[in-house]
C-alpha cells in the first residue's frame, strides 16, 4: 500500500515531463519528417534501407548486450580502497578467441547483403527508362529530358512506375544529388558523369537537397521531386514542349504520347532565340490546356513584366523556354516557374509576395546567390510577378 | 596548511638545484615536461575556442531559418570548428601526454631530440595562430576541414580564406612530422634497461603506433596541399577540370591522409583508457598482447579504408566492395579492444575516482560510435547516411565520446603528476555528469535527424521538414556540455591556487611515472630504473610488501641535462615567416619568403652548432 502511494507520488512528480516525452517520441518517428530516408518509396532506396535495417538490428543487439554487460560490471564490481586485491587475471585465450570470432560472424552476415546491394545499385538499368540529365549549379538544380527535349529547374517531374535513369554532372563545383525518399546520394562532378536510377512507387511531392558542401548557399540548394501518374506526367511533358521558341501547332491535334515526339522535333528545328513571339502565340496553347498560361497577354502588368524581363537583364541568365533553351545559362530555367511550389531552389514558397521580394532583393533572401540586386521597384516587381506567374 | 611535509621536502631539494622560472625559461625550455605543459595549455585554449565556435553553430541551428549567423560566418565557423578540434585540440592534447608521459613511462630523462621537441611545439603554436589570425582579416577558412576541390580553386574561392587554411595546415604538418620522428626514436631508443617492447605501458604502445601513422599519413596531406598551393598560386590544374585536372584526386589524397588521421586522434585515447582502467580496477590490463596487436592491426587497416568516405562518388562496384569489406574488418580489432577493456574491469575492485568515471563512459560512448560506424560501412546504406547528421553523430561519438572522454580521463589521472596537485573530486564528478548528459543530449538526436534527412554543413533549414524540435534539444545539450567544461576550468584554477598536495603515487599506479615525485624533478629519474616486467611499479610494490615510501626529492647534482635553447623558436618563426610571405601580396611576398627562409636558416645553423651545454 505504502509502496503504491510512493510510486504514484513519483509518477506525479514526473507528470510535467510527460508532454515533453510525447513531443520527443513524435520527433523520433520518421513520419514527422517529409525528407526522411526511413520511408523509402523506390526500388533503389529500398535496397539500401533493407541493409540498413538489418545492420541496425545487429547493432542494436550488440549494443544491448555489451552496454548491459558494462553496466553490470560497473555496479557489480564496485570496490573500496580497503578491499583485498582482486584476482590478477592477465587474459584468457579461449574467451579472447570467442569475442574475435563472434563479431566476425556478425560482420559476415552484414557483408553478404551489402555486396549484393552494391552490385544491385551499381547496375545501370536499360529498357523502358526515362532518361534525365541532372546538372548541379551553384546553388540550384537543372533537369534536362533529352528524349523529350525539355528542360526545367529545381522540380524534377517523373512518372510513377517507370525507372528514371539519371546521368549527372555539374556546371561548376562538386555537388551531391539527394532525394532521400527515392535514392541515396550521388555526387556530381565537372569532369565525369555519375549515374543514379530509381523507380518511384507512389505519386507525391518529395523534397531533396544537395548533399555535398558547395559554397556559401549549400544550405539552400534544395529541390522537389514530383512523382506523377504516367498520364499526368505525359500531360506535363506535352505541355512543357509547347513552351519553346515557337510552340508547335501540331501539339493540339495529336494524342499526348505522340505530341511528345512531334513537339520536340518541331521545336528542335525552330530558331532557338526570340522567345517573345512564342509568347504571343500563347493563347492557342492555352485554349488546349486550361492550366497553361491563360489569356494573360491582355493584362497590362503582364505586358509591362515582359518588357522588364528583357530591360532588367533577367533574360541574360534565365530562359523562359522549356524547349531548346540556350546552353550555359547560370540562372535556373523559368519556363514553368509560375507552377512551381518553391522558388530560390526549394528555399521559399512560391507565393506572389515571396516572388516579388526575391525579384527586388535576392541577396537579402539568399546571401551570396549569383543573382544580383537589379534595382527593381515594388511596382516593377509586381509586373514581373504577373509575367512570371503566367509561365505555368 | 600550505606547508605540508611534501613542501618542506621540496624546499630542501630546491636548495640544491633550483629550477629556472620566468618567461625566458619557458621560451627556451627543452624539458619534455614543460613542453608537454605548453602543448596542453595551448591545446586546451584552442579546444575551448573550438567549443565556443560550436556553441555559435548550435545557436544558429537552434531554430529554423535563423539569421543569428550569416551563411558566410556559419561556413567559416564550421570549417574552423573542425580544423581547430582536430589539429589544434585533440592532436596536441594527445601531444601533451606524449611529451609529459612517454619519457616517464619508459624510464628516460628526456626525449631523443629535446630541441626538436621544442621546435615542434613552437611551430604548432605559430600554425594555430596563423590559422586563427584569418578571423582578423575576415578571411577565416570556409570550405570545410576537408576542403574539397574544386570548390577550393581560385575561381570558386577567391580571397585568402583557403590560403590561410592550406598554409596553416602545412605549418601544423611540419610540427606533427617533427614530433612524430622524435617520439618514434624516443620510444625505440630511450627505454630503461629491461623495458622490452612487450613490457611497455599501453599508452606508450598506442602512442608509438600513432607516431607511425603520423609519419606515413602526413606526407600525403603535405603533397595534396602543395598541389593545391600550386593550383591557387601558380595556375596549375591538378584539381581543376578545365585544365585537365581532377577534383576527385583531392578526395583520394585527402582521405588517404584523413582516415589514418582518425586513428591518430583515437589511438592515444585507447592508450589512456588502457592505463586508467587497470589502475582503478586494481587488475592488470586484460589481454595485453591482443591489445598491442589489435592496435597495430587497426592502424594497418586504417590505410586501406579511405574511400569509404567516398561511396557517394560512384566509384563502381569493385572498389565499393573492397572498401566496404576492409572497413567492416576494422570492427573486429576494435571490438577486441572494447572486450578487453571490459575484461579488465570484470572481476576487479573498481575504485570510483574521477578518472575512472571518464574512462568507463569512454567505453560506453565509444561503443555507440563504433556501431554506427559499422552501419555506414555498407555502401547502399551509406548513400543515405553520408553527409547527414547521422555521420556528425557518429564521429562525435568517436571523437568526443571516444577521444575527449579518454583525454579528460587522462587529464584527471595525470594532473597530480604534472602539477603536483589533486583536482577536486566533487567538481570533477559534477563535470563528468554534466558532460555525459550534455554530450548525449547534443549528439544522440543527430542520429535521428540524419536518418530523417537533415544534411550536414547547412547553415539553416526550413520549417516543415520536422527538424526543429530535436535541433532545439541539441542546442540545449550543447550549452550543458559547454557548462561542464566551465566547471572543469574552475576546478583547474581552484586547484592551481591551492597547495601542492599530491603524493608521488596517489592512485596506486602501475607504471614508472608514479615512482617519482609529483611533479617530477627536471631529470625525472635520479637513477634510471631497471624494469623486470609489465606494470613495473606494481611489481616493485609487490616485492616490497605493498607500498613504497614517498620518493625523496634529490639535488640532481651531476645529472647531465640538455641546455636550454632559443634557436628552435627562431627556426619556428622562420617557417611561419615563409608561409606568411606566401600569403602576402605579390610585391611583398617574395621578400617575406626570403626573410623567413633566412631566419629559418640562421635558426637551424645555430641550433646545429650550439654547444651541447
Amino acid at each position: 500500500m505504502l509502496l503504491r502511494t510512493d510510486v504514484f507520488r513519483h509518477l506525479r512528480r514526473w507528470a510535467p515531463v510527460l508532454p515533453l516525452l510525447v513531443l520527443l517520441a513524435g520527433a523520433c518517428s520518421p513520419d514527422h519528417y517529409p525528407q526522411t530516408a526511413l520511408r523509402p518509396l523506390s526500388d533503389f532506396a529500398k535496397i539500401g534501407d533493407d541493409i540498413q535495417t538489418k545492420t541496425f538490428y545487429w547493432a542494436l543487439g550488440v549494443f544491448v548486450l555489451v552496454e548491459g554487460a558494462l553496466l553490470y560490471a560497473v555496479f557489480r564490481f564496485r570496490g573500496r580502497p580497503t578491499d583485498a586485491e582482486p584476482r590478477q587475471i592477465h587474459g584468457n585465450t579461449v574467451v579472447e578467441i570467442i569475442w574475435t570470432v563472434i563479431p566476425a560472424l556478425i560482420l559476415a552476415a552484414i557483408a553478404v547483403p551489402t555486396v549484393k546491394g552494391i552490385f544491385q545499385t551499381s547496375a545501370i538499368p536499360t529498357g523502358d527508362v526515362l532518361n534525365v540529365q541532372v546538372v548541379g549549379h551553384q546553388w540550384w538544380w537543372e533537369f534536362r529530358y533529352p528524349d523529350l527535349n525539355i528542360t526545367t529547374a529545381n522540380e524534377l517531374h517523373i512518372p510513377v512506375g517507370q525507372t528514371v535513369s539519371l546521368r549527372m554532372g555539374t556546371a561548376d563545383v562538386v555537388h551531391s544529388f539527394w532525394p532521400p525518399r527515392l535514392a541515396g546520394k550521388r555526387d556530381v562532378f565537372p569532369n565525369r558523369e555519375t549515374r543514379l536510377w530509381f523507380k518511384a512507387e507512389a505519386a507525391g511531392e518529395y523534397p531533396g537537397q544537395c548533399g555535398e558542401f558547395c559554397g556559401i548557399q549549400h544550405g539552400r540548394m534544395a529541390f522537389r521531386v514530383r512523382a506523377q501518374t504516367p498520364e499526368e506526367f505525359q500531360a506535363w511533358a506535352a505541355h512543357m514542349q509547347t513552351l519553346g521558341p515557337k510552340p508547335a501547332k501540331a501539339a493540339e491535334a495529336a494524342p499526348p504520347a505522340e505530341s511528345v515526339r512531334t513537339a520536340s522535333a518541331g521545336a528542335a528545328v525552330q530558331a532557338p532565340q526570340k522567345p517573345e513571339p512564342g509568347k504571343g502565340a500563347q493563347p492557342t496553347a492555352a485554349g488546349r490546356d486550361s492550366a497553361a498560361a491563360p489569356a494573360q497577354p491582355q493584362d497590362p502588368a503582364y505586358a509591362a513584366g515582359e518588357k522588364l524581363f528583357a530591360a532588367k537583364g533577367c533574360i541574360g541568365c534565365h530562359s523562359l523556354n522549356a524547349v531548346d533553351p540556350p546552353k550555359g545559362l547560370i540562372g535556373p530555367n523559368l519556363a514553368n516557374v509560375g507552377a512551381r511550389s518553391y522558388i530560390g531552389a526549394g528555399s521559399f514558397k512560391n507565393t506572389d509576395e515571396n516572388l516579388a521580394r526575391w525579384i527586388q532583393n535576392p541577396q537579402a533572401l539568399k546571401v551570396g546567390v549569383l543573382m544580383p540586386n537589379l534595382g527593381v521597384t515594388p511596382a516593377e516587381a509586381k509586373s514581373l510577378v504577373a509575367y512570371l506567374r503566367a509561365h505555368q | 596548511m600550505a606547508t605540508t611535509a611534501l613542501d618542506q621536502q621540496r624546499a630542501h631539494a630546491a636548495a640544491g638545484h633550483a629550477e629556472p622560472t620566468g618567461l625566458w625559461s619557458w621560451l627556451t625550455t627543452v624539458d619534455h615536461k614543460r613542453i608537454g605543459i605548453l602543448y596542453g595549455t595551448t591545446a586546451f585554449l584552442f579546444f575551448l575556442l573550438g567549443g565556443i565556435e560550436a556553441l555559435l553553430l548550435r545557436i544558429q541551428l537552434g531554430s529554423p531559418n535563423s539569421t543569428f549567423l550569416t551563411p558566410e560566418t556559419y561556413n567559416q565557423l564550421f570549417t574552423m570548428h573542425g580544423t581547430t578540434m582536430i589539429f589544434l585540440g585533440i592532436m596536441p592534447l594527445s601531444s601533451m601526454f606524449f611529451n609529459f608521459m612517454i619519457p616517464l613511462q619508459i624510464g628516460a630523462r628526456d626525449v631523443a631530440f629535446p630541441r626538436l621537441n621544442a621546435f615542434s611545439y613552437w611551430v604548432f603554436l605559430l600554425g594555430g595562430l596563423f590559422l586563427n589570425v584569418s578571423w582578423l582579416f575576415g578571411a577565416a577558412p570556409d570550405t570545410g576541414w576537408f576542403g574539397y576541390a574544386n570548390l577550393t580553386s581560385r575561381q570558386y574561392s577567391p580571397g585568402m580564406h583557403v590560403d590561410f587554411w592550406m598554409l596553416g595546415l602545412q605549418i601544423l604538418g611540419i610540427a606533427s612530422l617533427a614530433a612524430a620522428v622524435n617520439f618514434f626514436v624516443t620510444i625505440l631508443n630511450m627505454r630503461a634497461p629491461g623495458m622490452k617492447l612487450m613490457r611497455m605501458p599501453m599508452f606508450t604502445w598506442m602512442s608509438f603506433i600513432t607516431q607511425i601513422l603520423l609519419l606515413l599519413a602526413f606526407p600525403v596531406i603535405t603533397v595534396a596541399l602543395i598541389l593545391l598551393m600550386f593550383d591557387r598560386f601558380f595556375g596549375t590544374h591538378f584539381y581543376v577540370p578545365s585544365g585537365g585536372g581532377d577534383p576527385l584526386l583531392w578526395q583520394h589524397l585527402f582521405w588517404i591522409f584523413g582516415h589514418p588521421e582518425v586513428y591518430i586522434l583515437i589511438l592515444p585515447a585507447f592508450g589512456i583508457a588502457s592505463e586508467v582502467l587497470p589502475v582503478f580496477s586494481r587488475k592488470p590490463l586484460f589481454g595485453y598482447a591482443a591489445m598491442v596487436f589489435s592496435g597495430a592491426f587497426i592502424a594497418f587497416l586504417g590505410f586501406g579504408v579511405w574511400a569509404h568516405h567516398m561511396f557517394a562518388t560512384g566509384m563502381g562496384p569493385i572498389p565499393d566492395t573492397f572498401f566496404s569489406l576492409t572497413t567492416m574488418l576494422i570492427a573486429i580489432p576494435t571490438g577486441v579492444k572494447i572486450f578487453n577493456w571490459m575484461g579488465t574491469v570484470w572481476g576487479g575492485s573498481i575504485q570510483y575516482r574521477v578518472p575512472m568515471y571518464f574512462a568507463l563512459a569512454f567505453i560506453a560512448m565509444f561503443i555507440i560510435g563504433g556501431l554506427s560506424g559499422v552501419m555506414h560501412a555498407s555502401p547502399p546504406a551509406d548513400l543515405q547516411q553520408t553527409d547527414t547528421y547521422f555521420v556528425v553523430a557518429h564521429f562525435h561519438y568517436v571523437m568526443f565520446g571516444g577521444s575527449i572522454f579518454a583525454l579528460t580521463a587522462g587529464g584527471y589521472y595525470w594532473f597530480p603528476k604534472m602539477f603536483g596537485r589533486m583536482l577536486d573530486e566533487r567538481l570533477g564528478k559534477l563535470h563528468f555528469w554534466l558532460m555525459l548528459l550534455g554530450f548525449n543530449l547534443t549528439f544522440f538526436p543527430m542520429h535521428i535527424l540524419g536518418l530523417n534527412g537533415m544534411p550536414r554543413r547547412v547553415y539553416t533549414y526550413p520549417e516543415g521538414l520536422g527538424f526543429e524540435t530535436l535541433n532545439r534539444l541539441e542546442t540545449v545539450g550543447a550549452f550543458i556540455l559547454g557548462f561542464s567544461f566551465l566547471i572543469f576550468v574552475i576546478n583547474i584554477i581552484k586547484t592551481m591556487r591551492g597547495p601542492r598536495n599530491a603524493p608521488a603515487d596517489p592512485w596506486n599506479g602501475a607504471t614508472l611515472e608514479w615512482s617519482i615525485p609529483s611533479p617530477p624533478q627536471e631529470w625525472n629519474f635520479a637513477e634510471i630504473p631497471v624494469v623486470h616486467g609489465r606494470d613495473a611499479l606494481w611489481e616493485t610494490k609487490r616485492a616490497s610488501g605493498g607500498t613504497l615510501p614517498e620518493p625523496p626529492r634529490v639535488s640532481g647534482q651531476g645529472i647531465h641535462l640538455p641546455h636550454p635553447s632559443y634557436w628552435p623558436v627562431v627556426a619556428a618563426i622562420g617557417i611561419a615567416g615563409i608561409m606568411t610571405g606566401v600569403m602576402a601580396s605579390p610585391h611583398l611576398g617574395p621578400w617575406g619568403i626570403i626573410a623567413g627562409g633566412l631566419i629559418l636558416f640562421i635558426g637551424v645553423f645555430n641550433w646545429v652548432f650550439e654547444p651541447a651545454g
